[in-house]
């Protein structure tokens, strides 16, 4: 197996977006996951979430760590620069690369055995320290390329393939973010796209950290009855608490009711996520009450979904930083080295 | 022992955490001012108060920087190591300690005994109990001075500086010497057998340890992002660079042309530097052993998705505490070839601070010509103690090499782009960085499967063209990392002598001793790994060959038989390990006592 290119015929009643790119344009290589994998689906939204935004692809940086999960960017944004770094630690690599270069978009990929087990602390320390990025688990609660062994992320009690129950109990990444101060929290399910591509473009508009928790399920080996990451048992637990629209600070913000079950939260850029209410009481700017709300829910075995929190004024590692505005791998030698007469000056200070 | 102007070894003992260090490394500088060479060294424990700490000051108007070993005069502040201290005195030398309490019976007939009623003097002299104890270091500081020969000038004009902007705190510690040195005048015998004479030998050199060094190396060789994680003995690299970041790289906005992140382990550290060089900003990190021993995965990955990544490895003894805050080079081949796979990676070995600061700025700019890994190997003898070097130099026309870019311009001019494509014979193929280019040169990073155009496959002839390429441009780093240093016997010679890093002042004085008593070597000093060719003709141009390292093992010597598949027993390995720094009296026993040995064999 080496790989397979996807034939770059372009129909010509394709629509390209402002950028003048169509939706081909975001794709890449052929996945060579699992028909059906929900991991997939997760792909088509993130190619869908990006034209639909304008992002030219090239500006996008797209890392990933070990796993299925961690395959896909090579199966979207193929004109944009990707890095399948190593097992758990992507959050890492994507922080450096945030470092040096501030202009671009980063997107992070990861699964529940690559960011809730064996790379929870970068998770952790990522997450804590703004950095401006999307970041998705496609969460399916089981490894795949090992074949079919617990994640971090399985339910207490729920089965495996085999039919052994799992013991221990989950992390649940969205109430770990939270805790740890995420400025942007969501989860969705893979085979939601209405309500996960809004929830990517969203993500990708907000400036900090900005992480999104995609329960897809693994048709190889968490599909079953008894498994809670399975298509059918999402499907019936999902709590949606809202539905969003995204709109773009171009167009003309049409003025809404505060209260006809509508929230408009106005982003960094000038775009606005509209927020539409399927939980009355549900505000995704209170953190607290989305951590109550989320862990009522779960001990009531359901899925709570969409945007759970977001804080919009957040600032993000740079802006805490205070890194100068041009990218830090553009500055040249005359911005960064202080020169030979200063040295000389270091010298005198040294004798 | 007899009598000597500005040659001789002094020691401090003290408690950790009571002020000494300032007044120790005040009497160091106070004799660098009047023109003599000194060398001290700390000589610390795991702990931040209340355990022996030591600092070492050799004086030697030769210019000898390596420990010599031996005590000449103790200077015996701590009681919990008073007996052990006193027997390190050499037979005729002095011991100075605080005679508020009578000394304890017993004590050697066959040195000289000093007591100065320091604590009684400070009881009678300050009311608060913390003056009291800072104080009595510049107590004793004054003592010193006067036995010695220290003019007082100089030393309150070092007071001066060191509390420059802060009257209140300068006179104190100005009047504390004065009262000190009045006391001795009066009440002690002086000068002693050993004085120091002002002389002029210590010219334009400058006074530094080689963290500091490498952290400014690190300023001037562009790096902007670093990221590491607390570890002695390496901490101060970092410290350091952010502190000539804060100097030299802040607008006038206050915005700040650097990034520094304290990760949350070692293996985030390098994760961020090799992200931030995938990316194209110059990174790097500081660490230790158990640090690199953490980082080795993604100094595989680094290796083979070819990364720039620059790692100062200031080595010390190995894992847990204690030992750790003592110094080795033990890292060798854990550096050399860290990580899964078929890896090699690029070592510098520095000797002193003066090289700590091009080194760096070298490391920076090799790794991203070489496109890989490259460890800057300081260890704590010159990391962490202030060492006597040439003045640091920058050609003011040195500009920052990036290595094989393809920029905007370059791909929209057509270039054919193929990211491990070896388009120039060295091994080292041009990259692009991400966002440069709409529609051209972007391309998958991964490790090992891939072929020449970063596409994936596990297809066997497309790996073994990789590494194929990536030796070769092993080889290339070969002519581009900096070359050995020979210095020949003044007459010819089969014997030649080859050492690394913080080894070279005790080697050069090694080699002198060894020369008075008629014996002749030609001396190399490997300054980088991988080893240029003139290593080996070295070694296959000399009958007998000693490498002399600071390891058990014998590290760089199995480096250096591997590399050019030489005969063992070619090379005879000298090898220093307990944690102090190799002495010149080691090096020359060794050497003497082998060749004794091999003249005896041939004899039989």
């Amino acid at each position: 197996m080496t790989y397979i290119a996807k034939p770059k015929l372009h129909h010509p009643s394709l629509t390209r977006n402002r950028v003048g790119f169509t939706r081909r344009d975001y794709e890449g290589k052929i996945s060579t996951l699992c028909a059906g994998c929900g991991h997939d689906s997760i792909s088509a939204a993130i190619v869908q979430a990006c034209w639909e935004l304008d992002i030219e692809p090239h500006r996008v940086a797209k890392l990933s760590g070990i796993g299925c999960s961690s395959k896909t960017p090579d199966y979207f944004l193929g004109q944009s620069h990707g890095f399948n770094t190593v097992h758990g630690r992507m959050p890492s690599v994507l922080t450096g690369a945030y470092l040096a270069n501030r202009d671009l978009l980063y997107l992070g990929v990861s699964g529940d055995g690559d960011s809730a087990s064996i790379g929870i602390g970068q998770f952790v320390h990522a997450m804590r320290r703004g950095v401006d990025m999307t970041y998705i688990v496609e969460n399916n609660g089981v490894y795949g390329l090992t074949k079919g062994q617990f994640s971090a992320t399985a339910d207490q009690g729920s089965k495996s393939k085999k039919g052994v129950e799992n013991t221990d109990s989950p992390v649940d990444l969205v109430s770990l973010a939270l805790q740890l101060g995420a400025s942007f929290v969501a989860r969705s399910f893979s085979g939601d796209k209405a309500q996960l591509v809004p929830l990517i473009k969203a993500a990708m508009k907000h400036r900090g950290a900005a992480f999104i928790d995609v329960i897809s399920p693994c048709v190889a080996f968490n599909n079953h009855g008894g498994s809670t990451k399975s298509y059918d048992y999402v499907r019936e637990h999902n709590d949606a608490v809202n539905r969003l629209d995204i709109i773009e600070g171009r167009a003309a913000i049409e003025v809404v009711q505060p209260d006809d079950g509508v929230i408009d939260v106005e982003q960094h850029d000038g775009s606005v996520i509209r927020l539409r209410k399927l939980e009355a009481d549900y505000d995704p700017r209170d953190r607290l009450e989305a951590m109550n709300f989320i862990a009522h829910h779960a001990a009531k075995g359901e899925v709570v979904t969409g945007l759970l929190f977001v804080d919009a004024d957040a600032r993000d590692f740079h802006a805490h930083l205070k890194t100068a505005p041009t990218p830090l791998n553009q500055l040249d030698t005359a911005a960064l080295c202080p020169g030979a007469a200063a040295l000389e000056k270091v010298n005198a200070g040294l004798r | 022992m007899t009598a000597s102007t500005n040659d001789f070894v002094i020691k401090f003992a003290n408690v950790n955490g009571s002020g000494s260090a300032s007044a120790n490394e005040l009497f160091a500088k106070a004799i660098l001012r009047m023109g003599v060479p000194v060398s001290p060294r700390n000589i610390f424990p795991s702990n931040i108060q209340g355990l022996p700490t030591w600092y070492e000051v050799r004086v030697s108007a030769a210019g000898h920087l390596g420990r010599r070993g031996g005590v000449d005069l103790m200077v015996a502040m701590n009681p919990q190591t008073f007996e052990a201290d006193v027997r390190e005195i050499e037979a005729g030398g002095y011991l100075f300690f605080d005679s508020t309490k009578p000394l304890p019976p017993g004590v050697r007939s066959d040195i000289e005994v000093i007591g100065m009623p320091l604590t009684m003097l400070c009881v009678k002299h300050y009311d608060d109990p913390r003056q009291r104890q800072l104080l009595k270091n510049v107590l004793y500081l004054g003592g010193l001075s006067m036995l010695l020969g220290i003019e007082a000038d100089v030393v309150e004009t070092l007071l001066s500086e060191q509390y420059k902007g802060k009257p209140q705190l300068a006179q104190p510690n100005i009047d504390a010497f004065r009262l000190g040195r009045a006391w001795a005048k009066d009440n002690l015998k002086h000068p002693l057998k050993f004085a120091v004479v002002r002389a002029d030998n210590v010219g334009d050199r400058i006074f530094i340890d080689g963290n500091s060094a490498a952290g400014l190396g690190c300023v001037y060789g562009g790096a902007t992002v670093c990221a590491w994680y607390p570890i002695t003995p390496s901490t101060s690299v970092a410290e350091a660079f952010e502190k000539y970041c804060h100097k030299f790289r802040v607008d006038a906005d206050g915005k700040r042309k650097f990034a520094i992140v304290q990760a949350e382990d070692e293996i985030a550290s390098i994760g961020m530097v090799v992200g931030a060089g995938w990316n194209g900003a110059r990174a790097f990190t500081a660490t230790s052993g158990p640090g690199v021993s953490l980082m080795t995965e993604f100094l595989g990955l680094a290796y083979f998705a070819e990364i720039p990544a620059t790692i100062v490895n200031v080595q010390r003894g190995g894992p847990s505490t204690g030992m750790p805050t003592r110094t080795q080079q033990a890292d060798v081949l854990s550096c050399a070839w860290a990580s899964h796979g078929d890896t090699q990676h690029v070592l510098l070995f520095p000797e002193d601070p003066h090289e700590s600061f091009g080194f760096a700025a070298d490391a920076l700019d090799l790794a991203d010509k070489l496109q890989t890994p490259v460890f800057l190997m300081l260890d704590l003898d010159i990391g962490m103690n202030q060492r006597l070097c040439k003045p640091f130099q920058w050609d003011a026309e040195r500009t920052h090499q990036r290595g094989k870019v393809l920029d905007a311009e370059a791909l929209e001019s057509g270039v054919p782009f193929g990211r491990y494509r070896d388009v120039d014979g060295d091994g080292i193929a041009y990259r692009t960085y991400p966002g440069t280019h709409p529609v051209r040169g972007a391309y998958f990073t991964r490790g090992t499967t891939k072929d020449a155009d970063a596409r994936y496959s596990e297809r066997g002839p497309d790996y073994l063209e990789n590494v194929h390429r990536l030796k070769r441009k092993f080889e290339t780093a070969k002519s581009l990392v900096p070359q050995p240093i020979i210095e020949r016997a003044h007459r010819p010679t089969s014997i030649g002598v080859l050492y690394f890093g913080s080894t070279s002042p005790s080697m050069h004085e090694a080699a002198q001793r060894l020369a008075a008593e008629g014996l002749a070597l030609d001396l190399m000093r490997i300054r980088a790994y991988p080893f240029p060719d003139s290593v080996r003709d070295f070694v296959l141009a000399h009958e007998q060959v000693f490498l002399v390292e600071q390891n058990r093992d014998a590290q760089l010597r199995t480096l250096l038989i591997h590399a050019f598949d030489l005969d063992p027993a070619r090379v005879t390995a000298v090898l220093h390990y307990d944690g102090t720094p190799i002495t010149a009296r080691f090096i020359a026993g060794a050497i003497r006592d082998r060749l004794a040995a091999v003249r005896q064999e041939v004899a039989a």
